[in-house]
């Protein structure tokens, strides 16, 4: 019977093998030699050898967009998740009753698709009348014509808000998820030896929750990379004003699919790929470096 | 700028924790308390503030739409200045060269292909899920390998030779450019794996010795047993589906085919001098995954964190 169980497991996993290797393996293979074609259309090609990456990496948009999707990045590592780890150490009570109902409302902006926040926030972000600059103003007397999608240098701060907005809550659910692994004892077993709240932070807690912030912190950093529906939605299908909201992957989007040039789209995928996969295994490194010093 | 609501709320609370902390013997414990739900509180209202602004952006009357930030105050509770014009226009039969259509269309759309592409889902990622955790055979690994593999390579690099291949098959403008290459997730399939894993071999061995089907351990045994699993899933699948833009964007062409992230982008521009008209579809277009989740939500928080935690 050795024999049924190993036909019925391949079985069990055609519909993915098939349709991976259709819709995944052989566009995989595809994107690598598209890269060093020039096309237009679907229909002409030219092999141009390495004249795409050339191109992409000698416009400076390209070396623009980079830098805004790198900014964007360390935003969302260094200010979005410490936010998140914070609102989730406020919501780690033992005995609250309250948590699920708050977990459920912070962590609410994720079920709203990107489009539709940005959407949303575009007209949230109007001078004037706009519901952000007239908090600002009602708070701080100052604020209410500040122009966020029209000025260069306000752009990237609005995408950051919006996407703390969206992102803070959901993070946060993995954290608190982390946070499970804390010992109780441990916790007061420090508090008995007088550890203040920061040296129980850095010693209990820390090494507690790292597995989960790893994981974060990779997941985070990929998403971010590939931002393209929150600022395409926001600033109305371009880059914003002095480009200062185009995204490599708005960057690919423009090339390959309202320029016709599948070719240069391939190759600033793999590009893309490239600093995702470099960044991602420096994460895993340095977090290992951490942990053995 | 004069004192205001903002500023009272700030003052109170600062004066509430500071008697706290001065007047209670408890070293601050209760002052620590009040401190915590006043910023747990103060981060809901700034998460909840967009949601209610959207909801009163749609039942305002377009002339008094940035006449008040929320709500008009109850003494001005009118049909001048909430009522369901925004709604109306919203739900108009639009002209296009394919014909006459409602918004109706596009929420049906946007419905039909997320259930579809949920329920392919589910079957293909729990059928290969199981397969992966419950049968140990050469090549598995290298299968899980490449799963996990490939959850590394962004989906926009596939994009260009994925319309290419949509384009051969002659689905441009169809459906089945949506439904058929989002039949599997890799992602679904690793989730599956990791919950199959816990479904007790004995239970399965019972079973098989009963002369069940190899499928019928999987639909029968299996898959009941994963059931926060499941429900977690089919909301990540329909968030994905329903929210999904680029490929509708990129493969659909005719008015009466578009789903509502794409239409909605358009209407932006369409009535950009009426905007409670699109804010009243991003209204409508954000309430089917709320609802689902509601639903759902109990399964959804575990389901989604187990794979980070567990490692």
């Amino acid at each position: 019977m050795r024999r049924r169980q190993l036909i019925s497991a391949w079985l069990f996993l055609s519909p993915f093998l098939i349709l991976s290797g259709v819709f995944f393996i052989y566009p995989f293979l595809w994107a690598t030699i598209l890269a060093f074609y020039q096309t237009s259309g679907s229909l002409h090609s030219v092999f141009v050898g390495w004249s795409n990456f050339r191109f992409v990496l000698s416009d400076p948009e390209f070396f623009r967009a980079l830098r805004n999707t790198t900014v964007f990045a360390a935003f969302s590592v260094f200010l979005q998740l410490p936010l998140s780890l914070g609102l989730a150490l406020l919501l780690n009570s033992r005995k609250d009753r309250w948590k699920g109902f708050f977990r459920l409302i912070l962590f609410s902006p994720h079920l709203v698709g990107p489009i539709f926040v940005g959407i949303l926030f575009s007209v949230l972000f109007t001078a004037r009348f706009g519901m952000i600059n007239r908090f600002l103003h009602h708070v701080s007397g100052w604020g209410l014509d500040l122009r966020w999608l029209a000025d260069p240098a306000l752009v990237m701060p609005a995408l950051v808000l919006t996407s703390l907005w969206m992102y803070v809550g959901f993070n946060m659910i993995y954290f608190l998820a982390g946070l499970q692994n804390v010992s109780e004892d441990l916790m007061d077993a420090a508090r008995v030896d007088g550890a203040g709240p920061w040296q129980r932070f850095v010693n209990v807690i820390v090494p507690a929750i790292k597995p989960v912030a790893l994981f974060v912190v990779i997941m985070s950093t990929i998403g971010s990379f590939q931002l393209f529906e929150l600022p395409y939605a926001l600033l109305n299908g371009t880059g914003g004003p002095d480009n200062a909201g185009l995204t490599i992957v708005m960057y690919l989007y423009q090339h390959a699919f309202e320029s016709g040039d599948l070719g240069t789209g391939a190759a600033v995928g793999w590009i893309l790929a490239l600093i995702i996969f470099a960044i991602s295994m420096a994460q895993i490194r340095i977090s290992r470096g951490l942990e053995s010093p | 700028m004069s004192f205001n609501i903002f500023h009272a709320l700030v003052l109170a609370a600062a004066a509430v924790y500071g008697a706290l902390w001065f007047l209670r013997s408890d070293h601050g414990a209760s002052a620590n308390t009040f401190l915590r739900y006043a910023l747990i509180l103060a981060a809901s209202f700034l998460v909840l503030a967009p949601f209610a602004w959207l909801v009163a952006a749609t039942f305002k009357d377009p002339d008094v739409l940035n006449e008040y930030v929320f709500f008009p105050p109850l003494s001005e509770w009118s049909s001048d200045t909430l009522n369901f014009k925004n709604l109306r226009v919203l739900f108009e039969p639009r002209q296009t060269s394919a014909g006459t259509f409602t918004f109706w269309l596009f929420i049906f759309n946007s419905l039909f292909l997320a259930c579809t592409q949920t329920g392919l889902q589910l079957f293909t990622s729990s059928m290969a899920g199981f397969a992966l955790a419950k049968y140990s055979f050469r090549g598995s690994g290298l299968v899980l390998g490449f799963i996990l593999g490939s959850m590394m390579i962004p989906p926009i690099l596939l994009l260009a030779p994925v319309y290419m291949i949509i384009v051969n098959l002659g689905w441009i403008d169809s459906f089945l450019a949506l439904i058929v290459p989002s039949a599997v997730s890799g992602y679904g399939i690793f989730l599956f794996r990791q919950a199959m894993l816990g479904v007790p071999k004995e239970l399965l061995e019972a079973a098989r010795v009963e002369g069940a089907s190899e499928f019928r351990l999987y639909f029968s045994v299996a898959l009941p047993l994963v059931r926060p699993m499941s429900g977690a899933f089919c909301l990540v699948a329909f968030l994905a589906s329903w929210n999904n833009f680029i490929a509708p964007n990129v493969f659909l062409h005719s008015t009466h085919k578009l789903t509502l992230p794409v239409i909605l982008q358009q209407y932006v521009g369409d009535y950009s001098s009426q905007y409670g008209v699109f804010l009243a579809g991003t209204l409508i277009a954000i309430l089917p995954p709320v609802i689902l989740f509601f639903l759902l939500q109990r399964e959804f928080i575990s389901g989604l964190t187990s794979g980070a935690v567990k490692g």
